[in-house]
């Protein structure tokens, strides 16, 4: 089976990427993974400056899931350039770069340098990052935010341009539509849901910051239900994320309308599960006699059962 | 380059109610391992317990002609995890993945090595105990518990020739106290002139009371710290200690770049 997935301009040998936040810079696994194996790495967002991110604690494990407020520490995107890229573009990465912004000019200057740089293959626009209050949430929760911020950084880039979308909205296929419309080549969710654990014992918050993002199979049916309506909504490829920790839910969310897909939070799990992904993707297409995993892409068949055995 | 093995329980010996100390076919990653380093363990499969919780290496288990079979972990049972922890069976698979962390760094003669724990931060010393004395390096242990029942493998580390020093917080066993006061006193009355290396592990308040006394008496110290950790890889930045460098404070991974950390560039509450 043709594993191969087209984003666009952007061409991936697999559906399967790394999901920003979850896997570093892509080095720190390079002695587990071959980076070249995966379809793209999304490495963790950068703004232009190095961020120190929260406090610890900043991750608290629950029932299938995890709530994290890591606060989107990070080295800057000179320091990426300069010390990172060389060794991602060495190990042949599909490197994609989330990009945040705390305005306008820091999406468009970060975007700029990325597209002067050597081995940046696209770029996710952060715009929906649930733990700072001033790391582009106030773009991707407003409609005219989304349209904004897609609309100048469009202008500033030929590199492929991905949005990725909160789920802390009443109506993700509206964003969608708007980055659409704003000139995206794709839209990538979900990013984590708003959620809070408290220690009832010591009646504080288990993470600094309060509050933070939800990831993990707990959050997986309702990302693959907004996978699905963005899907209705844009033409542009929808990336697809939350909650997948094996083949079959990579595929689940592939005939929801994904074109490819993100894994995160079960990558911290087992580091070693890319291989296993995709041999089981490759299993499914066996025995499914796929000729290309793009085909499955919206294949989601939603004709009633009693038409199907009654049509003719 | 860490490993991944789903190994067997091949003995679990219960300590007290709390505390256990699990052994795991896990060869591969016994032989890699030295002494600080740690492993990712999940007990369970599936989603509940979703992610595996870091263990420093307890002790190497070996043959009798000395080839590493397998490694075991000193557990303290306070959440789910460590409950599957403490009730685990033999024969039971549990995934653990390592080696990882940056080890101690093992001093040689004429330096002398001062050990000190807290509670289950005995965990790292064994295997730190094992290359110092293989070294020929004059150590003590400095090991303070709630109480003389909770003082654990005391005939391992009298038997490698290790030096005790106990504390109890209820005076069972040892000094009655904490285990940083018999620290303090023996750091006063040791000669400026004879070198010596400080290594310690347990809970925060005892490092940050170690780091402090270790600085006042000018002497090096080693910590392995233990924080909440969601990947044990670098990947998820969820470890991060506050530590000095270049002029600034930092958030440091203390998966990739500990967990063995200089006590005097963390910043401590």
């Amino acid at each position: 089976m043709d594993l191969a997935v087209a984003i666009g301009s952007l061409h991936l040998k697999n559906p399967l990427i790394a999901a920003s936040g979850c896997f570093g810079y892509g080095v720190e696994y390079a002695d587990a993974v071959d980076l070249a194996s995966l379809g793209g790495i999304v490495v963790k967002g950068l703004f232009l400056a190095e961020r120190e991110g929260h406090p610890a604690p900043r991750i608290v494990e629950t029932p299938a899931g995890m709530l994290n407020a890591i606060g989107l520490q990070g080295i800057g995107v000179r320091r990426f350039v300069d010390e990172q890229l060389p060794e991602l573009r060495a190990r042949n990465a599909t490197v994609i770069v989330n990009v945040c912004g705390t305005t306008l000019d820091e999406y468009v200057e970060v975007s700029k340098i990325l597209s002067d740089a050597e081995g940046v293959a696209a770029i996710e626009l952060n715009i929906s990052c649930p733990n700072i209050k001033e790391g582009g949430i106030q773009f991707g929760c407003s409609l005219h935010g989304t349209h904004d911020v897609v609309s100048a950084v469009r202008k500033a880039t030929r590199l492929p341009l991905i949005p990725k979308l909160t789920p802390n909205v009443t109506d993700v296929a509206s964003f969608a539509r708007a980055a659409e419309e704003a000139g995206a080549d794709a839209v990538s969710l979900v990013n984590t849901f708003l959620a809070m654990v408290i220690d009832v014992e010591t009646r504080r918050p288990k993470i600094s910051n309060i509050v933070g993002g939800l990831s993990g199979p707990a959050i997986r049916p309702i990302a693959v239900r907004m996978v699905y309506e963005c899907r209705q909504a844009v033409k542009i490829p929808v990336v697809g994320m939350g909650g997948i920790a094996d083949a079959r839910d990579a595929l689940e969310f592939m005939i929801a309308g994904a074109t490819a897909v993100q894994v995160g939070t079960a990558n911290f799990v087992d580091p070693f599960i890319w291989p296993k992904l995709l041999d089981g993707m490759r299993d499914y297409g066996e025995r499914h006699h796929l000729t290309r995993i793009a085909d499955l892409v919206g294949s989601l068949d939603t004709r009633k059962k009693d038409h199907a055995w009654t049509s003719s | 380059m860490p490993i991944d093995v789903a190994a067997e329980v091949i003995g679990n010996r219960s300590l007290s109610s709390d505390y256990n100390v699990l052994a795991l076919a896990a060869p591969a990653i016994a032989a890699a391992a030295a002494p600080g380093q740690f492993v990712m363990v999940k007990a369970a499969g599936g989603c509940d317990p979703l992610l595996r919780r870091p263990f420093s290496v307890f002790e190497i288990l070996r043959d009798t002609s000395g080839i590493p079979t397998g490694l075991s972990i000193l557990s303290k049972r306070i959440g789910p995890s460590t409950r599957l922890i403490y009730d685990a069976q033999p024969r039971d698979r549990v995934a653990v993945l390592g080696p990882l962390g940056r080890p101690f760094t093992v001093v040689e003669p004429p330096v002398d090595a001062w050990m000190i724990a807290g509670g289950v931060g005995l965990a790292p010393f064994w295997t730190l105990a094992e290359a110092l004395r293989a070294r020929g390096v004059q150590t003590t242990l400095f090991y303070g518990a709630r109480t003389g029942a909770e003082l654990f493998y005391l005939d391992v580390f009298r038997a490698l020739g290790v030096e005790l020093a106990l504390t109890t917080e209820d005076g069972s066993a040892g000094e009655r106290g904490r285990v940083v006061a018999p620290l303090d006193r023996r750091l006063a009355a040791r000669s400026a002139d004879a070198p010596l290396m400080l290594y310690a592990c347990g809970p925060e308040g005892m490092l940050a009371a170690t780091a402090r006394v270790a600085k006042a008496h000018h002497r090096p110290c080693q910590v392995s710290v233990e924080r909440v950790m969601g990947c044990g890889m670098g990947g998820c930045y969820s470890c991060v200690v506050p530590m000095r460098s270049g002029g600034g404070v930092h958030h440091v991974r203390s998966c990739i770049a500990g967990p063995v950390l200089a006590a005097d560039q963390i910043v401590w509450d």
